[in-house]
């Protein structure tokens, strides 16, 4: 196997959003993914893109292709160094936000996943695991 | 600048999205509809989203808007062709755009609108 398994890509413009939703539909084809699948995890990482460049002015995605026993799955880590979320609770909630979004971001794209993982701290920035299996 | 076209037919603005739109790209169109809908009298829009492969909050929400706006501009409007893996996911994100009426295709579309303008028969939210 010579492709890559894991990369990064910046997210530091609307149009890295795109880039970024397009990267991840590419690699959930490589991985088979179904079309319900591949549009889940597309929708999910287009929400936390957004979330790192309009909350945390900005970051990194991270992928990665995972195997965990007969099972493969993509694994992307959103990261920011912007201002971290006070209140994770909160954030967690549909409908509310602290921006000019509709709140479903955070809580939308945890349904759409398997794994979630949000670790975020004041003044530090937020780190956003998910994974998808197949 | 880069824009999505609007087509004039009749009473009607027909939009077919098939670019996959960046967030101001996104807003363009709203302004854009609105003002098209102010200069030809539109009484209704139709936004064909059938080439369109994910839907997120952040379109979830302009296409809410459009259609609320329109509302108040006196057009209503008509989201169609959503795939259903883009269905499937948008209500899964939790949104199930309320207010947002819908139809399979173009066709049923367009037969939808004209219903509601007409005010003919069942005058429900959503046509199969």
């Amino acid at each position: 196997m010579s492709q890559p398994r894991q990369g990064e890509a910046p997210l530091r413009s609307e149009h890295d959003i795109v880039l970024a939703r397009q990267l991840v539909r590419k690699l959930t084809q490589e991985l088979t993914f179904s079309l319900v699948d591949q549009t889940k995890m597309v929708t999910a990482a287009s929400e936390l893109a957004r979330n790192a460049l309009i909350y945390g002015r900005g970051g990194t995605m991270h992928w990665e292709l995972v195997q965990r026993d007969a099972y493969r799955g993509l694994k992307l880590l959103f990261a920011d160094q912007g201002p971290g979320i006070p209140d994770i609770g909160k954030a967690m909630t549909d409908g509310w936000t602290s921006g000019n979004g509709l709140g479903m971001g955070l809580s939308g794209a945890k349904r759409l996943v398997n794994e979630f993982n949000l670790d975020s701290q004041v003044g530090a920035g937020t780190r956003v695991t998910i994974v998808r299996w197949k | 600048m880069e824009r999505i076209p609007i087509l004039r037919m009749g009473e009607f603005l027909l939009v077919t999205i098939q670019v996959d739109m960046h967030d101001q790209l996104a807003l363009k169109l709203q302004d854009d509809l609105s003002n098209a809908i102010q200069r030809h009298a539109a009484k209704g829009v139709l936004i064909d989203i059938s080439t369109l492969e994910m839907v997120d909050s952040f379109i979830g929400r302009m296409v809410a808007d459009i259609s609320g706006m329109g509302r108040i501009l006196g057009a209503e409007t008509v989201l169609v062709g959503m795939q259903p893996a883009v269905a499937i996911t948008l209500v899964e994100l939790g949104l199930s755009l309320p207010g947002v009426s819908t139809a399979l295709n173009v066709e049923r579309g367009m037969a939808l609108l004209r219903r509601k303008i007409l005010g003919v028969g069942d005058v429900t939210a959503t046509a199969g």
